[in-house]
């Protein structure tokens, strides 16, 4: 692919950035055609922020290059800033002021008259659904709320880019599906959108190509099906009751389902990848059935993140000992995450 | 997009802050007052101005410095919050200068600072303060007593981005409280051990207090010195040294986010 500030909005070259003896990022390249939803997948500390912060601006860094519309992000930073628009991870609105009086006053920041700044801010407190709490401070906002305000204050401009960074973490289920919702339409108007995220779901609604962050390394980047071949589709989990082996049931599962189980002895479970989901689940339930076996817990569920890691980082890396490791803290982060 | 309307449209937004939080400035307010009150009507009855002059008289112009002095911490909070909250970043993507958010942080201040004097001053008479100075002097006075509230902006913006991380209000409160009282601001440095006054006779605070002393009219409680013989001169020249130190300084706190 020829990669050139004419064809791509947002281009990355080798960027590398150090903090003491951690490398943040160590070699990350990222090519994103105008127009697209691109995908930032990885776990905490995988680089994802330190990227954003870069191609917006924010950070320098130690090597490498990056352009942002066009524009070199080192040394035409005040061009960059006038193409982009940034939505952090902590709503970085300001909570004191109601939502209208935030999006006049950067409306006004990027240089609009008042009267442009208030008919604009019109427009997008009706498009993001937000109309009835205009007036109110933005403190006594829901959690999605202000994450939608966030989004529209990022649009005050009309970027050509928008960088979210991680825009629905903490955020209930309803309020997820508010911000796909405010995403979907942001990329409708033809804004190129990065975004980060811890999951793959996210990634899989959103993005119509997906980099793989860990370490501050690229470890894919292909479309979401692609990534999903790879990764194997959905899992089919069983929980056995404690007075059954663990080891002699598993085996005896998978030869009767006719897929290899991975075994988790912490959990005394089973997990199957199951390509096709529903067969897969079927075919556990009949055997679970025929051996009078009632598990414990059954579920069909999307692969995890450190399962992507797993099979991503798997064949190919597991060679040098370190990748297990490095899985290892990934997943241990993300665990911690979860609770 | 200049730097001098950014910064105005900055100023409006932390104007805009009081209007909608009401409660934040007029405790500031009734903070200074109460001070005010237990110095001048508590305690002053203790206190003795050397050279016979009336401790309530001695007491305000100082009462005004120390408010320009302890305005930092409210520079230093805000400044903190933005940063903290990803205001400061969201500014910082935008295509405004990094002065304009330090003159719209200035700006709102400075209002403040006008109406925490205009409030003190009026409270000041009611309980018997009396000034006796011309136009001309009385405005040299408010304008060197908001000389070192501008000149703490920059410490204040300093102090908020290097506090980034938690406790700037504790922080700022052990720099400001030592330095605001061991001052001539309350206290008259002659009643001071030799040594103290010294070190009193050199603040900032001192300078202004003093200044806007003899500017108004008021007892200076002090018989020659340097302080006594200059003191408007070093009433502008501290503004400026801390200035000419923390412009800079918090200028390059702001620009070190980027690293």
């Amino acid at each position: 692919m020829n990669v050139s500030p004419v064809t791509h909005s947002l281009i990355a070259e080798g960027l590398c950035k150090r903090y003491g003896d951690v490398a943040a990022l160590d070699g990350f390249d990222l090519a994103v055609p105008p127009g697209t939803v691109h995908g930032l997948l990885g776990p905490n500390g995988a680089g994802k922020s330190t990227a954003v912060k870069i191609l917006s601006t924010l950070l320098d860094f130690d090597s490498g290059t990056a352009r942002v519309a066009g524009h070199d992000v080192r040394g035409q930073a005040r061009l960059v800033r006038q193409r982009i628009g940034l939505v952090g991870q902590e709503a970085a609105v300001d909570e004191i002021l109601s939502g209208r009086q935030n999006l006049v006053m950067f409306g006004r920041l990027y240089g609009l008259s008042t009267l442009d700044a208030r008919s604009q801010a019109g427009d997008l407190l009706a498009s993001f659904d937000l109309a009835d709490a205009a007036d109110r401070a933005v403190s006594t906002y829901s959690g999605g709320m202000r994450r939608r305000l966030d989004i529209a204050v990022g649009l005050v401009l009309t970027p050509s880019v928008l960088f979210l960074d991680e825009p629905t973490t903490g955020l209930d289920p309803r309020a997820r599906n508010e911000v796909w919702q405010a995403v979907r339409q942001v990329a409708e108007h033809g804004t190129t959108v990065l975004l980060t995220t811890q999951y793959l779901d996210e990634a899989d609604q959103l993005a119509s190509r997906i980099t793989v962050l860990n370490q501050g390394r690229v470890v894919a980047d292909d479309s979401p099906e692609a990534l999903k071949r790879q990764i194997g589709g959905d899992r089919v989990t069983v929980t056995l009751p404690r007075r059954l082996p663990l080891g002699p049931a598993a085996e005896a599962l998978a030869v009767t389902v006719g897929v290899p189980g991975a075994v988790d002895s912490a959990n005394h479970a089973v997990t199957f990848e199951a390509g096709a989901g529903v067969v897969v689940l079927a075919e556990v339930v009949r055997a679970l059935d025929a051996a009078g076996v009632v598990p414990e817990d059954l579920v069909l569920r999307r692969p995890t993140l450190d399962e992507v890691f797993l099979t991503l980082t798997g064949p190919r890396q597991q060679a040098a000992a370190t990748a297990a490791a490095t899985t290892a803290a990934a997943a241990a982060r993300i665990e911690e995450d979860v609770r | 997009m200049t730097t001098l309307r950014a910064g105005w449209i900055i100023t409006l937004r932390g104007l805009a802050h009081w209007a909608r939080q009401p409660a934040v400035p007029i405790f500031g307010l009734l903070f200074s007052v109460m001070l005010l009150l237990v110095f001048g009507l508590l305690l002053g009855g203790a206190m003795e101005v050397p050279g016979d002059g009336d401790y309530l008289d001695y007491l305000l112009p100082g009462m005004l410095t120390l408010a320009m002095m302890f305005g930092v911490e409210a520079t230093a909070t805000a400044m903190t919050n933005d940063v903290k909250r990803g205001v400061t970043d969201r500014f910082r993507s935008m295509p405004i200068s990094a002065a304009a958010v330090s003159l719209g942080r200035a700006g709102a201040d400075m209002v403040n600072a006008m109406a925490e004097l205009g409030t003190l001053v009026v409270v000041g008479v009611l309980i018997g303060w009396r000034i006796d100075a011309g136009i001309g002097s009385a405005a040299l006075a408010i304008a060197l007593l908001l000389a070192l509230r501008l000149a703490m902006i920059w410490v204040g913006i300093f102090l908020g981005i290097a506090f980034r991380g938690g406790g700037t209000t504790s922080a700022v409160q052990v720099l400001v409280w030592p330095i605001g009282f061991l001052s001539a601001a309350v206290v008259p440095v002659e009643t001071m051990p030799d040594w103290l006054g010294a070190i009193s006779a050199w603040n900032p605070v001192s300078a202004t207090a003093t200044a806007a002393r003899e500017l108004l009219g008021n007892p200076s409680g002090l018989s020659g010195g340097l302080l006594d013989d200059h003191a408007i001169l070093l009433a502008i020249s501290w503004p400026v040294v801390l200035t000419a130190i923390f412009l800079p300084l918090s200028a390059r706190a702001y620009r070190r986010l980027r690293h």
